[in-house]
């Protein structure tokens, strides 16, 4: 069996949960290995998030250079290449720095790459049996990755449960001077900060959602009622935000705010997975939509097979109604 | 009217008076005939419009509208009041030629006018006169002080219009008293002399006059004279030149706008007058993307807008607070072109109209309801050149996001919503339609002698469905041999083509005609208006088509309907005239006469209603987009259904339902206003069994089903 | 500048259900509508904007057979320069790695400064773009969302976690992949479809690009989809069935014990 390798992001010396997802599923593929993570950076950050890997993994590669202060997946690549054996198995978490250093280390490793990956089967001979989904998660395919001559594979955040086994006790390896020198022909600038909107989404403890099935701009005011008589705020879906129907701040999903409510709503939203990346902490998770095959409620508490548009106000009223404020 | 002094005879100025007053004639002429020549000269680039037709019919036209002033009356004191001016200029004419001919020949007298009939016409203008002045008077103060509100302009648009306005109604002011004048002191001059004294019209500008100045010593009166004479003629002179610069300039054109207008309701222009369907691939370039573009009667228009307002006072869209006025968008291609058509300098180019003169807002928010068309007295046209501009965007690929969808859906799968063509005809398979008779599906196994072509919301849409059903179970319960096209029937095109997306219609249309003929019907039937004028005017050889509201009138009018008496006598109903049923196609009554068939039904009327009917927010692609409104027009109709005192919505159009339903949820009137179809009212009351004899033979005569 | 795009023909996830076949071994392809990658369509336009900014030609290529030339005519009908259809029986059954691999060889065939993809396609793998960049050893960035052109290299912004944006400077050539919503994408009328339907599209097999048969190809694939399948929800939702009022009800009952009402 070829050795497991995880590459861990950290931010300012921060690791996230995808770290033990990592760890986790590199079990699937081999249950008695321990994977090793690697982790790059500079200074003070890097050693914090080399210390709390400890508990996860074995063995904890740190990859030290200034150059990988901030972590710029050309140069990161150009690392790994430098430090990984041949025919490594290297997890990444399928997110935006892993789709962005992924497929071109997989071909700079001459090995195979397998994205997005949800389920691991296992093994058979030299095929990984992994599961992916197709078309925004309707279909799900069972594929098979010839990790003959090794395999990045990334893995879709979540979709491992971090194991709670005996901590690794790991211990930190630096293998920093196995890194030439790094070629820069893309150069990190800044981070432009999204701009705070008037309602900050990840304070709510209930939220009412809307996805593409509110259908026009106009009908959002449905879901603000509703939000109001519950004392909730409303947020949305990435579509939403792309028909400018709602402003960026009150996106849930990968490419916006991660939220950890309670109580959440999801109303029209088909349960696309980089809407659902953004929904931590197994909030209570009603959802409504028209269509009964969405992929939503393979994720949801309760269903209701319903339109929002019509839904919405029933449940606004029943809300006023109990809280004893006229029907409007 | 010959002076004591003629003013042709005064000898002691610079040259002779008459001379002067030759030339000033001759060179007002000749000044007028430039400026109309060269504003003349942008129609010679535009493009073709072939308006010179059934001559005899537009000639009714001209008698109706323009020397009838048959739209005036709509708004009563304005229209009164032009009435009245205009009237007073038709008559006044013969004498103001007279009074000009005179300066240069003292005793001339129009032809027919010299004999008793002369007095008569002297008295009938004095009158004229007066209340012309009178009508000036009024209409100043009416612009000063009251100020109506379709008269004013928004920033955006630029500067107030009343001083231009104050300017003219006192001109024309002017010339009424110079003439009013010049007679009065004929008159005195004569009764001074003890010569024959013209009869003035008592208590008329002209009598006033007279005894004012009648004791005056007789060298002021000539001078009164030949003064009000030199003021009558440079005036005259003067207004006519200076009208073709404004919105005066309808004086003139206001003849060639009404006899060229459009004949037909309800249809549009081809991309091109001159190029058949088949030729059109070869057309450079589609719609009306820089002025020129324009038709020659389009840019007539322009030119013939009198900014009375009453099209966007009328318009929904700019009632909301949406960026459409149709007024403003004919006054400011009217300013384009006086500032690149120039009277005086040469003409110059100008840059493309969508981001110059118009912004692309302005242009998607119309409904095209035809209110404006409906309202203008000068019957100037808006649909057409709006979807002319339109077409042009589309050309450019210039589509609001929003667009693009529904128009990719309607390409691929022959509806908006991209919903499956196979699951079209699925809402009639419910339990509910089955009651009154099968629905056939016109697939070649099966015919009927009539279609009911459902179209695209009726067919997809939930809730719509339910409109579906009442027609097709009421269809069944008259007897009529039906059947629908289902999977066969796309999108009927009418919002395509109106949105300027011409090609997409075309294929939509000749797709759908050649399911129509193939499934060998005599008649069609529809209840949705949109279909309904679609395939009444944008489609050719297709069998005639009725809305379901004109055979239930028919049907009720021969006896073969019955209703029960209404349950719940609170309802009160109110009709909302669908735009593309009622004002493009005047289908008024037959709805209202199948309502007040049903017994105890309370019916009130609305404020604006008929042709005037306030437009719900509009139908097909206009549900798709997303505009920039104050309010919903929907909202707005809604609260002027609560005004008449009604709890209950009756329309006849899928899209009016379904504006209206959202709007009274948005207006937050649930509860108190509710909305229903023609057709689920009708199903809801009809009694079962009058015609079921017919069915029953019906039935058994069916292949298949 | 020259700029590529690489384009792909995907059934339109919006208007079409995705369902299996009755055989189980692929999705219900019959009723299906396709239509350009909507990624791939954003960075057509965005090409064409750059062009008409600094000039230059705009090439779309799709890799694929006859059906596949109907959306690099519609990007014709958009406005680009060029299309190329790449064809051959040996290319298909190929992986992302097999696609990439043609890329880069009908890329060796040209000059271009500038490469676009669509950030990920139907099968939400998100891969063509990077590999091809490490293929031809070209500088990389995903999930781009704007992009500016300054002498002889660009800037650019990612999309990242929060709604935040990653502003990098990179050197030409390069390969981007391109985020929806980075532009407005113009309209396409069936005209402008129309007035292309007879442009002729070459097409370009193994041969012409010099592709190492044994590279691409089912055989050579290292990735392959064994079937589709619906999984059996280990967890399912708890759907209610009452009616609309029934189940609002309910809603506010489950709200308030999960301490949703404040």
């Amino acid at each position: 069996m070829a050795r497991i390798f995880a590459y861990i992001v950290h931010r300012s010396g921060i690791v996230d949960d995808s770290a033990a997802e990592l760890a986790a599923a590199a079990r699937k593929i081999d249950a008695s290995a321990y994977p090793t993570a690697i982790v790059t950076g500079w200074g003070a950050d890097l050693d914090a998030a080399c210390s709390s890997l400890t508990p996860c993994f074995r063995e904890i590669w740190k990859i030290a250079n200034d150059a990988l202060a901030y972590s710029n997946a050309e140069f990161v690549r150009q690392a790994l290449v430098n430090v990984l054996p041949r025919n490594s198995i290297v997890l990444v978490s399928h997110d935006h720095f892993g789709i962005d250093l992924s497929p071109g280390l997989s071909i700079k490793l001459d090995s195979a790459f397998v994205s997005d990956v949800l389920a691991i089967d296992g093994v058979e001979g030299d095929s990984l049996e992994l599961v992916r989904q197709e078309f925004g998660g309707q279909v799900s395919t069972h594929v098979r990755c010839d990790m003959s001559s090794g395999a990045v594979v990334n893995v879709r955040p979540g979709a491992f449960k971090p194991e709670q086994s005996a901590p690794a006790a790991g211990v930190v390896v630096d293998k920093s001077s196995a890194v030439r020198a790094l070629v820069a022909r893309r150069r990190y600038l800044e981070t432009i900060v999204a701009e705070a909107g008037d309602v900050d989404i990840t304070k709510h403890s209930v939220l009412v959602s809307i996805g593409r099935g509110i259908q026009e701009k106009d009908n959002v005011s449905l879901a603000e009622e509703l939000a109001e008589a519950l004392g909730a705020a409303v947020s949305c879906s990435r579509p939403v935000v792309d028909a400018k129907w709602m402003e960026k701040s009150r996106q849930v999903g990968s490419s916006g705010k991660t939220v950890k409510p309670k109580v959440y709503l999801a109303c029209g939203i088909s349960g696309a997975f980089q809407h659902l990346a953004g929904i931590k902490g197994n909030p209570f998770l009603i959802a409504i939509n028209k269509n009964p095959k969405a992929p939503i409620f393979q994720v949801a508490d309760v269903g209701i097979v319903d339109d929002v548009l019509e839904f919405l106000p029933e449940l606004t009223n029943k809300v006023r109604e109990m809280r004893g404020v006229a029907a409007k | 009217m010959v002076g004591i002094y003629p003013p042709s005879q005064v000898t002691d100025w610079l040259v002779p008076s008459r001379s002067l007053f030759l030339t000033i004639h001759v060179l007002g002429v000749a000044c007028f005939l430039y400026i109309v020549a060269k504003r003349l000269v942008p129609l010679t680039r535009a493009e073709r419009d072939p308006r010179f037709d059934r001559p005899l019919i537009r000639l009714g036209r001209v008698l109706k509208f323009w020397l009838g002033q048959w739209k005036h009356p709509r708004y009563k004191f304005a229209g009164t009041i032009h009435i009245l001016v205009f009237a007073g200029f038709i008559l006044l004419a013969a004498r103001a030629f007279t009074v000009l001919i005179v300066g240069v020949s003292e005793n001339f007298v129009m032809p027919g006018l010299s004999g008793r009939a002369g007095p008569i016409y002297d008295i009938v203008t004095d009158y004229a006169a007066t209340i012309v002045f009178l009508c000036m008077v009024v209409a100043a103060i009416r612009r000063l002080v009251f100020k109506p509100a379709r008269y004013a302009v928004p920033a955006k648009y630029g500067k107030s219009h009343t001083p231009d306005a104050v300017f003219l109604l006192g001109l024309i002011a002017i010339l009424m008293v110079a003439d009013s004048l010049f007679a009065a002191s004929n008159a005195a001059g004569h009764a001074q002399r003890g010569q024959p004294v013209e009869t003035l019209a008592t208590l008329s500008l002209p009598w006033m006059l007279k005894i004012v100045i009648g004791s005056m010593p007789l060298a002021t009166l000539w001078g009164l004279n030949v003064g009000a004479y030199l003021v009558h003629e440079v005036t005259f002179y003067f207004l006519l030149c200076y009208r073709p610069f404004g919105i005066q300039f309808h004086v003139e054109t206001s003849l060639f706008s009404v006899y060229f207008s459009k004949l037909e309701r309800g249809t549009l222009k081809p991309v091109r007058w001159g190029v058949r369907d088949e030729h059109l691939d070869q057309v450079k370039s589609f719609g009306v993307k820089t002025f020129e573009e324009f038709t020659w009667k389009h840019m007539l228009d322009f030119y013939s807008c009198a900014d009375c307002g009453r099209c966007a006072d009328n318009c929904p869209a700019n009632a909301v607070g949406r960026p459409l006025s149709p007024r403003f968008i004919t006054i400011k291609a009217r300013d384009y072109a006086f500032q690149h058509y120039p009277v005086f300098g040469k003409a110059n180019n100008g840059k493309p109209l969508v981001g110059n003169v118009y912004s692309e807002d302005e242009i998607w928010s119309c409904t095209t309801c035809g209110a404006c068309e409906e309202e203008c007295p000068l019957l100037v046209e808006y649909i057409d050149k709006i979807v002319d501009l339109r077409r042009g965007m589309i050309d450019d690929g210039n589509v609001p996001q929003s667009l693009q969808k529904p128009l990719k859906a309607l390409e691929s799968r022959g509806n908006p919503y991209g919903k499956m063509e196979k699951k079209r005809g699925d809402w009639a398979k419910s339990p509910e339609v089955q009651q009154s008779g099968k629905v056939k599906v016109l697939d070649g196994n099966n015919d009927a002698d009539t279609l009911y072509f459902v179209d695209s919301i009726t067919s997809y849409d939930d809730r719509m469905q339910s409109i579906g059903r009442a027609t097709a179970r009421i269809l069944g319960s008259l007897g009529k041999n039906f059947g629908i096209l289902g999977a066969s029937e796309k999108d009927s095109g009418h919002e395509v083509r109106r949105f300027g997306e011409e090609m997409l219609f075309m294929a939509l249309r000749n797709h759908n005609t050649e399911a129509i003929k193939a499934s060998g019907v005599q008649r069609i039937v529809t209840a949705d208006p949109h279909a309904y004028n679609a395939l009444k005017h944008d489609y050719k050889d297709v069998p005639p088509v009725e809305h379901i509201s004109e055979v239930l009138a028919r049907e009720v009018r021969a006896g073969n309907v019955r209703f029960n008496r209404v349950e719940d006598e609170a309802r009160v109903y109110a009709y909302h005239d669908p735009c593309y049923l009622g004002r493009h196609n005047q289908v008024y009554d037959d709805p209202r006469d199948v309502l007040d068939t049903i017994p105890g039904l309370k019916r009130v009327e609305m404020k604006r209603s008929r042709d005037r009917s306030f437009c719900c927010g509009g139908g097909g692609l206009m549900l798709f987009y997303e505009p920039k409104e104050e309010q919903r027009m929907g909202v707005v109709r809604v609260r002027m259904a609560a005004e008449a005192g009604a709890n209950v919505i009756v329309t006849a159009c899928p899209f009016c339902m379904v504006n209206i339903e959202d709007a009274i949820k948005v207006a937050g009137m649930e509860g108190k206003m509710s909305v229903m179809d023609l057709t689920e009212v009708v199903d809801q009351h009809m009694v079962r069994g009058v015609c079921d004899e017919k069915r029953e033979e019906l039935e058994t005569a069916t292949v298949g089903g | 500048m020259e700029i590529l795009v690489c384009a792909r023909r995907v059934p339109d996830t919006s208007e079409n259900e995705i369902e299996l076949n009755a055989a189980g071994n692929d999705i219900e392809r019959d009723e299906l509508v396709y239509s350009v990658n909507e990624p791939d369509n954003y960075a057509v336009e965005e090409a064409l904007q750059i062009r008409d900014r600094v000039g230059g030609n705009v090439t779309v290529v799709t890799i694929g057979g006859e059906d596949d030339e109907e959306i690099l005519r519609r990007e014709l009908a958009m406005g680009a320069n060029h299309a190329v259809l790449v064809s051959d029986d040996a290319f298909s059954g190929s992986d992302g790695r097999g696609i990439a691999t043609i890329l880069r060889d009908f890329v060796r065939k040209g000059h271009y400064g500038l490469i676009l993809t669509g950030v990920q396609a139907d099968d939400g793998a998100a891969q063509v773009g990077g590999m091809l960049a490490a293929m031809l050893d070209y500088p990389f960035a995903s999930l781009v969302n704007s992009i500016a052109v300054e002498d002889g290299k660009l800037k650019v912004s990612r999309e990242i976690e929060g709604g935040n944006r990653e502003i990098n400077e990179i050197d030409l050539p390069c390969v981007l992949s391109i985020q929806t919503g980075i532009n407005e994408p113009r309209y396409v009328g069936m005209r402008g479809i129309r007035q292309v339907a007879s442009v002729p599209i070459p097409t370009l097999g193994a041969a012409a690009l010099g592709v190492n048969q044994s590279a691409v190809g089912e055989a050579a694939a290292k990735v392959r989809r064994v079937d589709y399948f619906v999984p059996a929800l280990s967890k399912e939702a708890e759907m209610l069935h009452g009616s609309r009022e029934e189940n609002a009800s309910k809603v506010l009952e489950l709200v308030a014990a999960k301490g949703g009402l404040k």
